[in-house]
């Protein structure tokens, strides 16, 4: 096999592992899309809070520790303990829950029955609200994130090996196998089992029942005695469960900082190429844009155009799509009966 | 209180047990408009109550407080003998009161037995964590409340389209299906709201029969909006006539084809 054509299938393979986790923010979208019409321009920040509050839970940061010296001259940092990976994780999608049950709460309850923009302008004060939160709660500094099991069982880094050495024959003297991050196959694993969950529950238990309801018809939901406040609270809180997986991989990736809160922005083409109601539509949109903004790079960008295509490539071709097929690959049809 | 122990016994025999629901003095307001003005009336268990009269009357109006999604002004609402608190319209459910809309309410993405399946959404009682597990309670709860879904489509006659999305069905059949859901939450009254609006005859008849025999069947008691003079005739053990909000008679079907208010508001008279 050419050289050139295999450099094309480990771009290829590298375009789905970063489609993946597009994907994984895409997701917490279309959850609360679906459930409540609510755009949640705060989803990239959730990520982002939940990352933060899972390394501030396992190295036994004090929360609003800036806040609580400044206010009584102490000089208090950490808790002097390192907690268990299981334990924080647990503890973060305690906060997520909580996180979702005050949003319903203060936020969007008063809110009901209210513009679809409005409901979208709450979301960026939200979003604004929110990274305020994380910084004073947490500080502002570019942390790591680890998760550890047991000894040697962590999320790993760094290219896998075992694909690279099985791969190496395929090519000639200079091709050394392919080379794919060992995280990003953690992530496509974990997302694809969180995906076939998310899919198991909303159709085939009470709730997931309850959930599809609400998403069809508030009025006719609530007449077969569906409450949707608890509807839309646990719509947010797996929003915020999918917002912490997402925070982990990026944040295991490219280290826990205050730009995480941006991939949201890369959610955007997915959701318009996927359709903003349909979870396969995000796992398939991700994946689209993930391999096209790379093989569009690695074959006509950089040879041609002088590269650096990837950050605008993702929202010329969801442009191209809201002309063609504005409802995206598979959302729902939208027709106007007169 | 109420007198609960009374009943009376139908021109066709069956045997009508103690009030139900009872509406005392039901005033409500949007804004400046008097949607229903002090009006009472009752329900009794195992009948067909209809509540009739021109557009604009307040008969949906009246059903929206029976169902809580209205709260009225003034007046209170008796459930089962028990003054009623203003209630959110799931917490009404919860409590037994089943309804269908008068521009069908149904879950449009999901099928019929699905469709059916929420209406059994206050039967089960296992919590998330069983749920997610799927074994166990949960497993049982599916099974047993499945069983009950299966036979309310058959009832219906509706087994043909058991796993077709509602979306796609004609009018009539919607129609059906939502009585369907409704039916499947065994409710303790079932408000049907214009159930033969937008039909033919032919469809007309099918819904009749279907609520007659839900009535006989089940012994559910049924309360219902309906346009059509001679199909409520036909259906009701009793009457509630209202016009411009206010109740202008109630009875049985004889007593209300007599009186002169009831002939006026339908026939138009000069109002001075």
């Amino acid at each position: 096999m050419s050289e050139a054509f295999l450099y094309t299938v480990e771009v290829f393979l590298n375009g789905l592992m970063a489609g993946v986790l597009y994907a994984l923010v895409a997701l917490g979208f279309v959850l609360i899309y679906k459930a409540s019409g609510i755009f949640n321009f705060a989803q990239g920040v959730m990520a982002l809070f939940a990352a933060m509050t899972l390394v501030g839970f396992q190295n036994g940061q004090v929360p609003f520790a800036h806040l609580i010296n400044a206010t009584f001259g102490l000089h208090v940092t950490t808790f002097g303990w390192n907690l268990h990976s299981t334990v924080a994780v647990f503890l973060t999608v305690l906060v997520m829950i909580a996180l979702a049950w005050a949003v319903q709460r203060f936020v969007f309850r008063h809110l009901v029955g209210q513009e679809p923009i409005i409901l979208f302008m709450a979301t960026i004060g939200l979003a604004y609200f929110l990274e305020g939160v994380a910084d004073l709660m947490w500080g502002s500094e570019i942390k790591t994130l680890d998760l550890c099991w047991a000894v040697g069982a962590c999320l790993p880094q760094g290219g896998n090996l075992w694909i690279e050495q099985a791969t190496e024959g395929l090519g000639g003297e200079g091709f050394y196998g392919f080379f794919i991050d060992s995280l990003d196959i953690v992530a496509a694993l974990v997302a694809m089992v969180l995906v076939a969950a998310l899919v198991a529950f909303a159709q085939y238990t009470k709730q997931g029942r309850a959930m599809r309801a609400v998403a069809d018809d508030h009025q006719a939901a609530l007449s077969v005695g569906v409450s949707l406040n608890f509807i839309w609270i646990l719509v947010w809180s797996l929003a915020g469960f999918v917002a912490l997986v997402a925070g982990i991989m990026w944040g295991a990736k490219s280290g826990v900082q205050f730009s995480l809160s941006l991939i949201a922005l890369k959610a955007l083409p997915v959701l318009m190429l996927g359709g903003f109601t349909s979870i396969p539509g995000a796992i398939v949109g991700g994946l689209i844009i993930g391999v096209g903004e790379k093989l569009f790079e690695f074959l006509i960008g950089a040879p041609f155009l002088g590269g650096a295509t990837e950050n605008w490539f993702a929202y010329m071709l969801a442009l191209v799509f809201l002309v063609f097929r504005p409802q995206g690959l598979f959302g729902e049809k939208i027709i106007e009966r007169v | 209180m109420l007198d609960q122990s009374e009943g009376y016994t139908t021109a066709d025999g069956r045997k009508i047990g103690p009030v139900v629901m009872e509406m005392k003095n039901i005033t409500l307001r949007f804004g400046g408009v008097e949607a229903i003005k002090d009006i009472s009336f009752d329900i009794r268990e195992g009948e067909i109550r209809a509540i009739i009269g021109p557009n604009g009357a307040g008969k949906s109006s009246m059903l929206n407080v029976i169902s809580g999604f209205y709260v009225p002004q003034e007046g209170q609402v008796f459930y089962q003998g028990q003054p009623r608190p203003p209630m959110k319209p799931y917490q009404v459910a919860r409590q037994g009161i089943a309804r269908t809309f008068q521009n069908i309410a149904l879950f449009e993405g999901m099928t019929v037995l699905d469709n059916v399946m929420t209406g059994r959404l206050t039967h089960m009682k296992t919590g998330l964590f069983w749920q997610s597990m799927w074994k166990g309670r949960a497993e049982t709860e599916e099974t047993v409340n499945r069983e009950v879904a299966e036979k309310i489509i058959d009832f219906l006659e509706i087994q043909a389209i058991r796993k077709t999305p509602v979306a796609r069905l004609p009018y009539g059949l919607k129609k059906r299906v939502e009585l369907a859901r409704a039916l499947a939450a065994e409710p303790s009254l079932l408000l049907l709201d214009e159930p033969m609006a937008g039909m033919n005859v032919e469809e007309k008849e099918d819904m009749s029969r279907f609520i007659l025999d839900v009535n006989d069947e089940f012994g559910t008691t049924i309360a219902l909006i309906e346009h059509d003079m001679g199909v409520v005739m036909d259906l009701s053990d009793r009457v509630v006539v209202m016009d411009y909000g206010k109740k202008i008679g109630d009875g049985t079907p004889d007593e209300v084809r007599g009186n002169q208010d009831v002939i006026d508001a339908y026939l138009g008279v000069a109002h001075d």
